[in-house]
């Protein structure tokens, strides 16, 4: 009867990322009307990280947004949702107590590799083990799934879920699934609003590893300078073709992220009355433009273009760093003079 | 971005899927938008994928050269590199790197066989093949 009752009170919504879509759907499931982008600037998850010692196929991490799990976490601390999470040894256990939850009529969300999702596009389909998604019901052998980043609700066999919940490597899900176990409270916007800011301005600005925040950008514009070209440019051509690819598709990287963040602040202005944030989002639009172009020129060289030269490319990611590090101290000095 | 200049280029690597793109609107706010994809995207997805179709197709060339085994082939169909493919079939690296070796892997015992048929997502008798 429950589960019946999910099915049909269930509304999918598509959004640009994962895990900031599976937020805002979960929450506004649960009567608490949550835009995707202030899921997403609430948790503070905007950043930058150059990670070269993690590898992904032989090239470096490079990551526009906290790592996975930090907009759950940080909303489920935020907002007192008591988000319970469970990971599981069996596969049979896992599946078990999904099947379980949807009988009782929760929404259910899971930590999946998007390489197993066979409604995901075969060419987006990588080893990328943290995508989010929720599950809303069953019927027979099928998962009736919501997953943001797809335009309208899928469904996706349970052999397939199955190994996608549990598949190896970096960041194994092993069966991750998580819910929600209140309702969550009435919420004070400018409070937390307030100390979302003073994170995302801490972690772009202050943190002690030169890799992360407005110094990562620099680093990253370092290696790329460095790029050997002896084998006709095809090393280099992949490397830069990586950070594009870690910018734009991965959960919409970032260009996405910092639009997303520009609406987040919008939306923030708007509700709590604060309107020095409105030009910040207009500011940081910009610079999500100018990411974009970043993209476009490393586009024109692998595509031979325009003639392959690192160092140009490094110059404009040492143009954003320095205008993401004006944009961060004047989003800090708006907060310290938020009046409250 | 504008709402207007927000790319429809047709991405075929998306399938009939769109994207949720965020974008100012003439009221200079930001929403969402659908978008068909952008060029600069398809570029580097399918740099991506023809890096690994172009592994997958230099280790086959082994194989039939009798310089491999047919697992490096599958590994990389897989869009797998060692690293992984030791992790999900619960192997080190060193054992994997050891069954490309064509009189190894000729060798190897069903349950490992079925270890890497469960990891790549095959059939244990697709393993031989390299089609």
């Amino acid at each position: 009867m429950e589960r019946a009752a999910l099915r049909r009170s269930f509304v999918h919504r598509h959004a640009s990322h994962c895990e900031s879509g599976v937020m805002s759907s979960l929450l506004r499931h649960e009567g608490m009307a949550l835009s995707e982008a202030m899921a997403f600037g609430l948790s503070s998850a905007l950043a930058f990280a150059y990670l070269p010692f993690v590898r992904l196929n032989g090239l470096p991490l490079i990551a526009y947004r906290m790592p996975p799990g930090a907009i759950i976490s940080g909303l489920n601390r935020g907002l007192h949702l008591g988000a319970r999470f469970e990971t599981f040894r069996s596969r049979q256990a896992g599946m078990e107590r999904l099947d379980a939850l949807l009988d009782a009529g929760k929404l259910v969300g899971l930590q999946t590799s998007i390489y197993w999702l066979p409604y995901i596009p075969r060419a987006l389909r990588f080893h990328f083990n943290a995508h989010n998604l929720l599950v809303y019901g069953r019927e027979g052998d099928e998962y009736l799934v919501s997953d943001p980043v797809a335009e309208t609700v899928v469904r996706c066999a349970r052999s397939d879920l199955e190994r996608a919940r549990f598949a190896k490597g970096v960041l194994a899900p092993k069966g991750r699934l998580y819910y929600l176990t209140r309702p969550p409270a009435v919420a004070d916007w400018g409070k937390l609003g307030r100390g979302a800011l003073t994170r995302t301005a801490r972690i772009m600005l202050h943190t002690p590893l030169p890799l992360i925040g407005v110094r990562g950008i620099r680093w990253l514009a370092r290696s790329v300078e460095r790029l050997p070209l002896d084998d006709a440019g095809d090393a280099a051509r992949l490397y830069i073709g990586h950070i594009v690819r870690m910018q734009e598709e991965i959960g919409t990287g970032g260009a996405g992220f910092r639009f997303m963040y520009a609406s987040f602040l919008q939306e923030l202005a708007a509700a709590s009355g604060y309107a020095a944030l409105d030009g910040l989002a207009g500011r940081l639009v910009m610079i999500g433009d100018r990411w974009q172009d970043f993209a476009l020129a490393a586009a024109r060289m692998i595509k031979h273009r325009a003639p392959l030269e690192p160092p140009k490319l490094a110059e404009r990611l040492r143009e954003l760093a320095l205008e993401e590090k004006g944009f961060f101290r004047d989003l800090d000095e708006a907060r310290r003079a938020w009046p409250h | 971005m504008r709402e207007r200049d927000v790319p429809q280029e047709v991405n075929a690597l998306l399938e009939v899927h769109r994207k949720a793109v965020y974008a100012v609107g003439d009221d200079g706010k930001l929403r969402i938008v659908a978008s068909r994809g952008w060029e600069v995207e398809e570029t580097v997805t399918r740099q991506a994928v023809e890096h690994l179709e172009r592994c997958a197709q230099e280790a086959r060339r082994r194989v039939l050269a009798g310089q491999s085994s047919p697992l490096e082939y599958h590994m990389y169909r897989a869009r797998m590199d060692v690293a992984l493919l030791a992790q999900a079939a619960g192997l080190w690296r060193w054992r994997v790197r050891r069954h490309f070796r064509p009189e190894v892997f000729a060798r190897l015992p069903q349950h490992l066989r079925q270890r890497y048929a469960a990891a790549l997502g095959l059939e244990p008798v697709a393993l031989d093949q390299v089609d």
